[in-house]
């Protein structure tokens, strides 16, 4: 059945990195780590590693574009010529640009854009080093950049990828997997809301398949949902204990 | 319906998507209802009044509103009007009739004579909503063009602290420093002192209000800082007066 020349699962279960089949990688997140952008954020997921930043709202230019009711979310991905083993050519590749609009799509629904109408918020991610799973990697980056940038939001959007390889079902792909593989679905939701924002499937699963592979990948996209939100209120919380220490040490 | 309590602590810091408080509360600022719940849609501080759930926030940018008063840059003008760059998403307009009294001829009179490009006013809103741009008054008492001083830029959600109950924490400032201080709600803040050393006390003051204004007895750290800063001044020998 399996097409692959790569072991991907060996004798006892594991993957190709040692994980276990509904492991995710180690993530960190970090947020407001550029000065300039209006909110920003950073992710490492394995080895991928993404920044996301936000600009807006603000003024639309061409003005023809801006919407009467509301504002317009561009997203904008692109992955750094040395994110990929075979230097990857700088220009907009047609897959950059497909991503772009999924990861707008995925986004779109989270935000309150008619808070805003004739303005622009704008997303920019910058993909330094890939290595599988970037869109969704992405799509959970540019939602915390969005929160730190205080655009009003129904939810967080945090996004993880499920697949299947060697007959096993897995979570959260790594390069060799999502190519050697039999299938990769990436998702993205609104975890408290309980709706889906992306959804696509290369490859092919059964209905059992599919169904178990979507319920490991909510599991695996609530852990991320709580690092997000821890994420955003460590900042926070890191100088309200430092002011607290800071007047029990003066007293 | 039964009054159910809030599932999360006053003040506590909360994001969006986090469920505040279930069954009859309002939803106020930066909250929504779905459903049964309620959701903060910020990232900010929970507080509670009466029977209303809001959200004060740590974020964002200023979104003008009636009545404020906002220090903006002009960036443009046309024949009867200015183009105020107000930090905001959106530009604001200056009409001539709004700006000066005295009566206004266009073909003999200059816009420029008033306000020029790169000049910094001091205006009120007077208009604003979804359809319509913001448009600005430069004519009541204190308003208008700006000179000297230099601006310093902070998260609009930070200005209230910045000014404090009842403008407590700007007027401890103003008094122990002597600085002409003019704070616009869109997070300009204008100063002008004579002593540059006490207009570096202010900008220490208003970083420190701006990194901690979501913690508690705040006035009274700025009051430890400005008596610090100045008696390392006094040490130097730099002069009081």
């Amino acid at each position: 059945m399996s097409k692959s020349q790569v072991k991907l699962i060996d004798e006892n279960g594991l993957r190709v990195d040692g994980r276990k089949s509904d492991e995710l990688r180690e993530i960190k997140l970090e947020v407001g780590i550029l000065a300039n952008a209006d909110g920003s954020a950073f992710i490492r997921q394995g080895k991928n590693k993404i920044i996301a930043a936000v600009y807006g709202p603000r003024e639309l230019h061409p003005k023809h574009m801006a919407l009467p009711d509301r504002a317009i979310l561009r997203c904008t991905y692109r992955m750094a010529s040395f994110s990929v083993q075979e230097r990857k050519s700088p220009a907009p590749s047609r897959r950059e640009i497909e991503l772009s609009k999924i990861i707008r799509e995925a986004l779109e629904p989270a935000i309150f854009l008619e808070f805003f109408p004739r303005s622009v918020i704008d997303v920019y991610i910058q993909v330094l080093e890939a290595d599988g799973g970037t869109r969704c990697a992405s799509v959970t980056a540019a939602s915390l950049a969005l929160a730190d940038a205080g655009i009003p939001m129904r939810d967080l959007v945090a996004g993880c990828a499920v697949g299947k390889a060697d007959g096993v079902i897995i979570v959260d792909l790594c390069d060799i997997e999502d190519k050697e593989g039999e299938a990769d679905i990436p998702m993205a939701m609104m975890p408290q809301l309980r709706r889906f924002t992306l959804l696509q499937m290369d490859g092919n699963l059964t209905k059992e398949e599919f169904n178990k592979a979507i319920e490991l990948g909510v599991n695996a996209i609530m852990k991320i949902y709580n690092l997000q939100k821890q994420a955003l209120r460590e900042k926070y919380l890191k100088i309200r204990e430092e002011v607290l220490s800071g007047n029990n040490n003066r007293r | 319906m039964r009054k159910l309590p809030l599932l999360v602590e006053r003040k506590a810091i909360v994001v969006p998507g986090d469920v505040l408080a279930e069954g009859n509360f309002k939803p106020g600022d930066y909250v929504v209802r779905i459903g049964n719940k309620l959701f903060a849609t910020q990232i900010g501080l929970v507080e509670v009044k009466g029977n209303t759930v809001f959200v004060v926030p740590l974020r964002g940018k200023y979104i003008p509103r009636v009545g404020d008063l906002v220090i903006g840059t002009i960036v443009d003008y046309s024949l009867t009007s200015w183009k105020v760059d107000i930090n905001s998403a959106y530009l604001a307009t200056l009409p001539v009739d709004l700006a000066i009294n005295k009566k206004f001829d266009i073909i003999k009179d200059e816009l420029t004579r008033y306000f020029d490009i790169g000049d910094v006013i001091h205006a009120k809103i007077v208009a604003f909503s979804r359809v319509e741009m913001p448009i600005l008054s430069t004519k009541d008492r204190g308003l208008g063009k700006l000179h000297g001083g230099m601006l310093y830029y902070i998260h609009p959600t930070r200005i209230p602290r910045l000014i404090g109950r009842k403008g407590s924490m700007i007027n401890l400032i103003k008094k122990e420093t002597g600085c002409k201080i003019k704070i616009g709600q869109n997070g300009v803040i204008w100063v002008s002192c004579i002593n540059p050393e006490y207009e570096m006390i202010v900008v220490k003051c208003i970083r420190k209000i701006e990194r901690e204004a979501h913690t508690e007895g705040l006035t009274d750290r700025i009051k430890m800082l400005i008596t610090e800063e100045k008696s390392k001044l006094s040490q130097r020998g730099a002069t009081d007066e």
